[in-house]
């Protein structure tokens, strides 16, 4: 069982903060949720994703805490810290950037 | 901030690590669950959408390990974990951990107590305030022998003329006092030194108490001044503070105690007791001689001052004296400088790195046997690794456990070790006393990250080496091993045959070190002096110039004593009997040749006997005869030499007759020619004027000698009678060095003994240790084998040949190591060449010693697994399966 590939890391951990920035989720709910709006492209590897948000957890740019979810049954939601939008505003910038400039590349010959 | 909250989240992790572990769970729980409900909305079976909920999600146990790797502690709480295990299944098998720690523990402890007395003694800097600015200043006539002693005259030139410096201090060595005072206890002769009042501003100490000398106390007009050791203080004087301002007797003369020295001070020797104002001691006339070489000098540059340019100063200073002076061949020629630390440490450099050298070696060999017990146990446990590997045990987890059981062991062995270095440390103080800086030896912050770094180094060394020969790649084959068709883990094998080479290397070359020591002790031990040293019995004493200043007094003073003493069987008095040093020398001229060329001069040791002494000491008359007894004073005109200074100034001349012309060029016809002995054991006989022990010359009959007395039964006896007609003589002369002949040739062999002792000890317990692992590696082939054997054995093999066969399994990578250590040990005895006495360092016999003796115990640690594997059953060793 090899790490998975298809997203990048960072990628990955830029996905995960934008979508908690909006309000707390618990980590199926991200999973989902990054499915949804990316219209499906973006399968995240469950497994991956709990090491990513533990990750972020321990950098502090998210925090968690254990709620009642829709279901009733309790859950760990998580959701972002100032620290946390900080580094959002920061990799978003990175990746538009990085997006603009491949665009550019791609489009431009 | 942002890493505070880092750090707590971190110390959250720690504290509640089980907590966490129930609560990630319980979140892929439920995941898990969401993931279930939803497929089921999507109308899977409840079978189903369990399945491939947990197909999309992977496997949990991982996902969680990897969660739990995001946890900052997770690392060393894992690394715990191992550490643990390791340490439980070396409890598992407590015989072989202990056997392992305490291997590894003489290894560290002994590499650990070296190095704690390279770094105290060698490399740690003088306890002088900035010591790299001290330097110890030399003189010399040929750039081959560039560390002669200073002369008084020359030092004060370079402290008049000298740019660099700030301040340059004169000292004499080996002084020796005779101290009484007034209380009631017995006189005694203590060593001390004559120091030019700046001694320690130069050196920059402080006394403990009182104060140091001033510029006043160091003249010929002053009243005597004296520094104590803080040992004398409290030893002879009850650390009685009131000591400052009283007056003590130094050579029945009065002298003030201006201070006391703190009790780290030892300087210039380890033993110097008290301390003496240089020029009030000295004559004037001695301390302005460009000629004699009394004494020793120190120097401090100016900050930012270059040694070299410094140097090179003094030798031109030395060079405009030594042409000034072209009539007078003892002037140096130039001058040469070195660290003091170089100079106080500089006898004992070499022994120490030889010695740490050897304890490294050692240690190397225990770790590579600590290493070799844990691949002979991993042997056992492969298949339980193999279970584990292919149950999904990552191979880093395993390696690291490896590493962890060994670190384990090590930790054990470092702190086991630690103690013991703690124990030897103590034990080489208090035998080592004379060494210079033996007392700066103590266990530091420094000592113990050496002892850290060492466990590391042996667990990583040890660890790595058992893990390199576990395969870990190879699953399948170490389950298919059970199948016995198949003679296994031959890489392992061979990783721990080549081990054993090493092993054996490194026993070889401290075998031959320790055996050239040993043979060189042995040739020191029965070196010839060239006198008798059976039952003969010497003391000094010195008589003080205060109470015994005119030759006559000294005359009567010694007649009295030797007419006393010759009442036992036979006694004389000389400056110094053969063995207990150098003493002084002296150049003369000879009357009948014609004069020497400028710069030459003949060179002999001056000694000053009583004719009864060539009797008393078995030194035979070869050539004409004694001195007339009324040699006395100015009248005497009669010499003695040695036959070594007949072959080197009259050769192929009869000397007898001629006359020696001394300083003031008075003669002295030689009346005799006596055989050669030795001033050291350990050096060869050189030239030797005997002049009769009441002549007038250099100053007067000589105030300080030894008394050499003679016996027929044990001579120590005597010890006590004499020393009471010394006391009825004169109640306040100290006797000191009551010796016997073997007693001082011991003492000159002293050094190569403790050197070789404690390299044959390495040695041994090297060799043991080799012979441990040869033995285990053999047997652990010859279980390996046993298939093998039985079916050799069924096809008809001899038991002869099977012993032959595993003899020269064991005793191949035996051979090889002989091989690489005689080679190694030709290029390690040149460190040690400087060490040696009367043994080339290629001595046939010690090399031809090591071969056998290595050969012997190698093929002994064979032959008993070897026998064995030829008396198996070959029906039952293939029953084995």
């Amino acid at each position: 069982m090899g790490k998975p590939n298809d997203l990048v890391q960072g990628t990955l951990d830029l996905l995960i903060l934008k979508t908690v920035s909006l309000e707390p989720k618990h980590g199926w709910a991200i999973a989902k949720r990054i499915e949804q709006i990316s219209g499906e492209v973006l399968q995240v590897q469950q497994g991956s994703l709990y090491p990513a948000l533990h990750r972020l957890e321990q950098r502090g740019w998210i925090k968690a805490k254990w709620k009642e979810s829709e279901t009733g049954r309790k859950a760990k939601f998580y959701w972002l810290t100032a620290t946390g939008r900080a580094q959002l505003e920061k990799e978003a910038e990175n990746w538009n950037r990085l997006s603009a400039a491949i665009n550019l590349v791609v489009e431009g010959t | 901030m942002a890493w505070a909250r880092r750090m707590w989240m971190r110390v959250q992790t720690l504290l509640h690590g089980r907590e966490n572990a129930r609560r990630l769970n319980d979140e892929i729980a439920f995941h898990l669950e969401q993931q279930i409900a939803e497929n089921v909305a999507r109308g899977m079976s409840q079978e189903r959408a369990r399945r491939a909920a947990f197909l999309t999600f992977g496997n949990p146990e991982l996902v969680k390990e990897e969660t739990q790797a995001t946890w900052g502690w997770l690392r060393v709480e894992q690394t715990w974990r191992d550490f643990r295990n390791g340490t439980r299944s070396l409890w598992r098998t407590p015989r072989f951990a202990a056997v392992a720690v305490f291997v590894m523990a003489l290894g560290i402890g002994a590499t650990t107590a070296m190095f704690t007395v390279v770094r105290s003694v060698l490399l740690e800097p003088l306890p002088f305030k900035e010591p790299a600015r001290l330097l110890r200043l030399y003189e010399y006539f040929d750039e081959r022998f560039k560390f002669n002693a200073s002369a008084a005259g020359v030092f004060a030139e370079w402290k008049k003329q000298n740019t660099h410096f700030s301040d340059l201090a004169i000292f004499s060595y080996q002084t020796s006092y005779n101290l009484s005072e007034g209380s009631g206890q017995l006189p005694e002769r203590v060593r001390g030194s004559e120091c030019s009042w700046n001694l320690f501003e130069t050196l920059g100490v402080q006394p403990a108490l009182g104060r140091v000398f001033t510029a006043d106390d160091d003249r010929p007009s002053a009243s005597g001044t004296v520094l104590l050791s803080w040992g004398l203080w409290k030893r002879r004087f009850g650390s009685a503070r009131s000591i400052v301002g009283q007056t003590m007797r130094l050579d029945a003369k009065p002298y003030t105690v201006v201070g006391v020295m703190p009790a780290w001070f030892a300087y210039p020797e380890q033993n110097a007791q008290l301390w003496t104002p240089i020029y009030h001691q000295e004559h004037a006339e001695g301390m302005q001689a460009l000629d004699s070489h009394d004494f020793a000098s120190i120097g401090r540059l100016k900050p930012g001052a270059i040694e070299a340019e410094a140097g090179a100063e003094l030798s031109v200073i030395t060079k405009r004296l030594h042409d000034q002076h072209k009539d007078d061949p003892f002037v140096s020629k130039g001058a040469a400088t070195r660290p003091l630390l170089e100079d106080v440490v500089g006898n004992v450099k070499t022994p120490l790195y030889v010695l740490f050298a050897a304890t490294s070696c050692f240690l190397f060999i225990a770790s590579l046997n600590v290493a070799s017990l844990l691949v002979a146990r991993e042997a056992t446990r492969r298949k339980e690794l193999a279970i584990r590997a292919a149950l999904g045990g990552g191979k880093w987890r395993l390696l690291r456990e490896h590493l962890m059981e060994s670190l384990a062991l090590s930790i054990a062995g470092g702190i086991a070790g630690l103690l013991m270095a703690y124990v030897a440390l103590q034990w080489f103080v208090t035998t080592r006393q004379e060494m210079n800086r033996v007392d700066a030896i103590h266990i530091d912050g420094w000592v113990m990250a050496f002892v850290g770094g060492l466990v590391f180094l042996c667990a990583g060394f040890a660890g790595a080496a058992s893990a390199l020969s576990m395969n870990g790649d190879q699953i399948l084959p170490a389950l298919q091993e059970a199948s016995r068709w198949h003679s296994a883990g031959q890489e392992r094998v061979r990783m721990r045959k080549w081990l054993l080479s090493v092993e054996v290397a490194l026993t070889a070359v401290l075998l031959i070190g320790a055996g050239l020591l040993l043979k060189s002790y042995r040739e020191l031990r029965t070196v010839d002096l060239g006198c008798v040293t059976e039952n003969v019995l010497k003391m000094s004493l010195s008589l003080p110039e205060a109470a015994y200043k005119e030759s006559a007094r000294r005359v009567n003073f010694y007649e009295a004593l030797l007419e006393r003493v010759r009442a036992l069987p036979a006694a004389a008095f000389t400056r110094m009997v053969p063995g207990e040093g150098y003493g002084g020398d002296s150049g003369f001229a000879i009357a009948e040749h014609p004069p020497l060329p400028e710069g030459k001069y003949n060179l002999g040791i001056v000694r000053w006997v009583d004719p009864g002494y060539f009797a008393a000491m078995g030194i035979p008359i070869v050539a004409g005869q004694l001195f007339d007894p009324n040699q006395r004073l100015n009248k005497a005109d009669q010499v003695m030499v040695s036959e070594a200074l007949v072959r080197q100034y009259f050769p192929g001349e009869n000397p007898l007759g001629k006359h020696l012309l001394t300083i003031g060029r008075r003669p002295f016809r030689v009346v005799g020619v006596v055989g050669d002995t030795r001033y050291l054991a350990s050096q060869e006989a050189r030239p030797i004027l005997y002049f009769p022990l009441f002549v007038s010359i250099y100053g007067g009959v000589p105030n300080s000698g030894t008394l050499a007395i003679r016996s027929d039964r044990d001579v120590t006896a005597l010890a006590l009678p004499v020393q009471r007609v010394i006391q009825e003589l004169d109640p306040e002369l100290p006797v000191s060095d009551v010796l016997t002949m073997d007693q001082v040739v011991g003492k000159s062999a002293v050094d190569t003994s403790f050197d070789a002792t404690l390299l044959l000890t390495f040695a041994v317990l090297s060799l043991v240790l080799a012979a441990a692992g040869l033995f285990g590696v053999l047997s652990y082939v010859t279980t390996q084998r046993t298939t093998e054997l039985g079916v050799r054995m069924a096809l008809g093999a001899q038991r002869t040949e099977v012993l032959r066969l595993m003899l020269s399994d064991g005793l191949r990578p035996a051979g090889a190591g002989l091989t690489l250590g005689l080679l190694g040990g030709l290029a390690a005895t040149r460190l040690i060449r400087d060490l040696l006495y009367g043994v080339s360092p290629l001595d046939a016999g010690v090399y031809a010693t090591v071969i056998v003796l290595l050969s012997l115990v190698a093929g002994a640690a064979c032959f008993l697994p070897a026998w064995r594997a030829s008396r198996m059953d070959p029906v039952r060793a293939l029953r084995n399966e």
